[in-house]
């Protein structure tokens, strides 16, 4: 059974190593400042051995955005969700785990194309799915999609 | 006195009889070999995740079937349970021997056409492919039987299953796995020590385990390369713990090995079925939910082992009744990572059979 | 490694949005589905003759079907072409995926706009005379994707179509019986005028 870690003592983990990155812990999650996750990846990757990564996702709260990590070690059977917040709805960014990572190439890339938050650092940081020039991110929350039978709805 | 060569850009796809689907390759060559390898692929995004979330949670259900169509099973039952965690609900014993009856045989029919059209790709033009389309009609038959579909099958619920099996259904799916061995091992005897096989696969296409994990690969492609991870045996969902199987691994991760792990896995998958046929107990097949259905807020993330790999679902509600966001883990796009890396240095013929042993299927890799 | 690239890949993106973004302003009128021709045909010859019904005869039992299989329609396709529901019979056995050497496009699976100018570029490539089978609901009106940002609602926006076969996905049953409504029409059958 993979064992689910608690948040609190793997922030309490990384607190120690590296300081005032962590936001705050739940049961499941760390909670953890954009600019610091290639960091504390690198820690979760190298002292704890979270190896697999699982998937990188955004889900976007009308006033910001939340990327979320899930992470796995095969070696150690545990799991970790890692989670940010990003404030910028202009021009979101966070660094990059492809160095880390490598899984992490394509999903990021389809995050920039459907949210439109960059990875610094990403070696080929271009639409996935869609086509370039493209005009907007669909699944923003202010993106309108014209369903039959409904009107307009966002 | 030496050449002047130049690099060639050659562009295959859409449109392509060896692409599983719409998939494009714009591969720069130098004489035969591929020295630069770029995948295009968005040819069929219709925009899953952002219509799931205007419609309810059931009318989601349909949608899932049409991720990887040749697993339609599979993908209901990861979002069924992704709804059941998220609202706690508790489903009965006769769903869940249902669920995985139904499961294993999607398995079977999904690894028949990912290795018949391996073969395709290989030369033997239609053969294989038709032998092990045979079965899968069988198979297709005793799905129509239950729920009338043959294709995309919208079977699953939240809480169980829609409706329970017809009388004829067990008699006829006692003949088809007491014959399925048989098959597999005329498959075997035809195609297993074939040279030109062997000479085609060995060697070709070698994923190293290490390389396999950091690229997230999951499935079958893990397993060949000799990782022994399958998330029905390190984190048994549903009731996969009271059956016994084994999880067959390769050793050197290359097209061959893919291709016998996937039989392996058929072999497998029957004796599931077979345990499971045995055990199976009688009662109701479906928990009432309340209508309009409201789950809690909060979030959930199930995955399960799809036959292309970890297929799962991450739910985030709002209490409302239409989820808030949507978002599918498919196999078939993260395991595409390692395609670049696999096809350098190889001629063009073996590209095409290394995107076939990867096995995906291009619903789930653009939703 | 680093190698000399001869084109840059970005000027492919770009060329490629570019016909994109050129259809989709310029596919807002539906085709009229091609029967007009029927009519005018049978007027001008008052009786066709013993050779041209033979000629209809062999065109209708050899047609071969192009393979543009973006989605799930796709498998029923082939499982009408596989041993039991067998459409070889109907002369159809061919499956051509190079459009020159095909005389009937079946179009199976939702179609993007992402994927529209290639599918005009096989259709525009097929040598007189020429068919297209739209199957399954997505074809037909964008299907279970209509209202989706990417999904082009209905494919007689962008070429003409001549049958259609309703379903998600159709049985094979369903897609030989479209076949055989092709056959007919391709035989200038005279019922086809009553309908």
């Amino acid at each position: 059974m993979i064992k689910t870690l608690a948040g609190a003592e793997v922030a309490r983990q990384i607190g120690e190593q590296l300081p005032d990155t962590v936001t705050g812990s739940d049961e499941t999650t760390v909670f953890v400042r954009s600019e610091a996750i290639l960091d504390v990846a690198r820690f979760l990757k190298e002292s704890l051995d979270f190896d697999y990564l699982v998937s990188i996702t955004a889900v976007d709260f009308l006033d910001h955005f939340d990327v979320i990590y899930h992470l796995r070690s095969m070696k150690n059977n545990y799991s970790v969700v890692l989670r940010t917040k990003c404030a910028d709805r202009q021009s979101p960014s966070v660094p990059s785990v492809v160095s880390l990572w490598q899984g992490a190439d394509l999903q990021e890339r389809e995050v920039y194309d459907l949210m439109g938050i960059s990875f610094e650092g990403h070696p080929n940081m271009k639409r996935i799915v869609l086509w370039e020039g493209y005009k907007g991110h669909p699944l923003r929350k202010d993106f309108i999609l014209d369903v039959p039978g409904g009107g307009k709805a966002t | 006195m030496t050449l002047e060569t130049e690099p060639v850009v050659l562009n295959m796809g859409p449109q392509h009889p060896s692409t599983h689907g719409v998939f494009r390759m714009r591969v720069t060559f130098d004489g035969e070999v591929i020295v630069d390898f770029e995948p295009v692929f968005g040819y069929l995004h219709r925009g899953i995740e952002k219509l799931g979330e205007h419609k309810t949670y059931l009318q989601n259900m349909p949608y899932t079937d049409r991720l990887d169509y040749l697993a339609s099973m599979s993908n209901n039952m990861a979002y069924a349970m992704a709804v059941e965690k998220l609202a706690g609900i508790e489903v009965p014993e006769r769903a869940e021997y249902l669920r995985v009856i139904m499961a294993e045989l999607m398995r079977l029919s999904s690894h028949l056409v990912g290795v018949g059209a391996l073969f395709n790709d290989m030369g033997a033009f239609m053969t294989p492919f038709i032998y092990m389309y045979r079965e899968r009609e069988k198979i297709l038959d005793l799905f129509d039987m239950v729920c009338g579909q043959r294709l995309t099958y919208n079977y699953m619920r939240f809480g169980g299953v829609s409706q329970d099996i017809p009388e004829e259904f067990m008699p006829t799916l006692k003949r088809f796995i007491d014959e399925m061995p048989g098959y597999i091992d005329e498959y075997d005897q035809l195609l297993a020590e074939n040279e030109i096989v062997l000479a085609r696969s060995k060697g070709v296409g070698i994923l190293p385990a290490d390389k396999a994990i950091n690229a997230s690969v999951s499935g079958p492609v893990l397993r060949g390369s000799g990782v022994k991870w399958d998330l029905r045996k390190n984190n048994p969902y549903s009731i996969y713990d009271r059956f016994d199987f084994e999880i067959p691994t390769g050793k050197v991760g290359d097209v061959y090995d893919r291709y016998r792990v996937r039989v392996e896995e058929m072999r497998q998958s029957v004796r599931i079925v077979r345990q499971a046929m045995e055990q199976l107990p009688e009662g109701e097949v479906r928990t009432r939910v309340p209508t309009p259905f409201k789950p809690p807020p909060g979030e959930a993330y199930v995955p399960i082992e799809a036959p292309k790999g970890e297929l799962g679902f991450y739910l985030v509600s709002d209490g409302s009744a239409k989820p808030y966001r949507f978002k599918i883990r498919a196999p078939s796009f993260i395991n595409l990572t390692v395609l670049r890396d696999l096809v350098l240095g190889w001629k063009l013929a073996d590209a095409i059979i290394i995107f076939g042993s990867i096995d995906i299927c291009m619903g789930e890799v653009d939703r | 490694m680093e190698i000399e690239k001869p084109y840059s890949l970005s000027d492919y993106d770009k060329n490629e949005a570019e016909q994109i973004e050129a259809l989709m302003a310029a596919a807002k009128e539906p085709y009229p589905d091609p029967v007009e021709w029927l009519e005018e045909e049978l007027e001008r010859n008052v009786m066709l003759t013993t050779t041209e019904h033979l000629v209809d005869l062999g065109k209708r039992f050899s047609v071969w079907p192009n393979t543009f299989f973006p989605a799930c329609c796709a498998f029923e396709v082939i499982s009408a072409a596989a041993s039991r529901f067998d459409f070889s019979r109907f002369g159809m056995e061919v499956l051509r995926p190079s459009p020159r050497q095909a005389d009937l496009m079946i179009i199976a699976g939702t179609v993007t706009w992402k994927l529209a100018p290639a599918m005009r570029r096989v259709y525009d490539q097929m040598a007189e005379p020429k068919w297209v089978i739209a199957m399954g609901a997505c074809t037909i009106s964008g299907g279970a994707f209509r209202g989706s940002y990417s999904v082009v609602p209905g494919i007689n926006l962008i070429v003409p179509v001549d049958v259609y076969i309703p379903g998600c996905p159709p049985r094979p049953e369903g897609v030989i019986n479209g076949f055989m409504t092709l056959h007919r029409k391709v035989a200038k059958d005279k019922l086809l005028k009553k309908d």
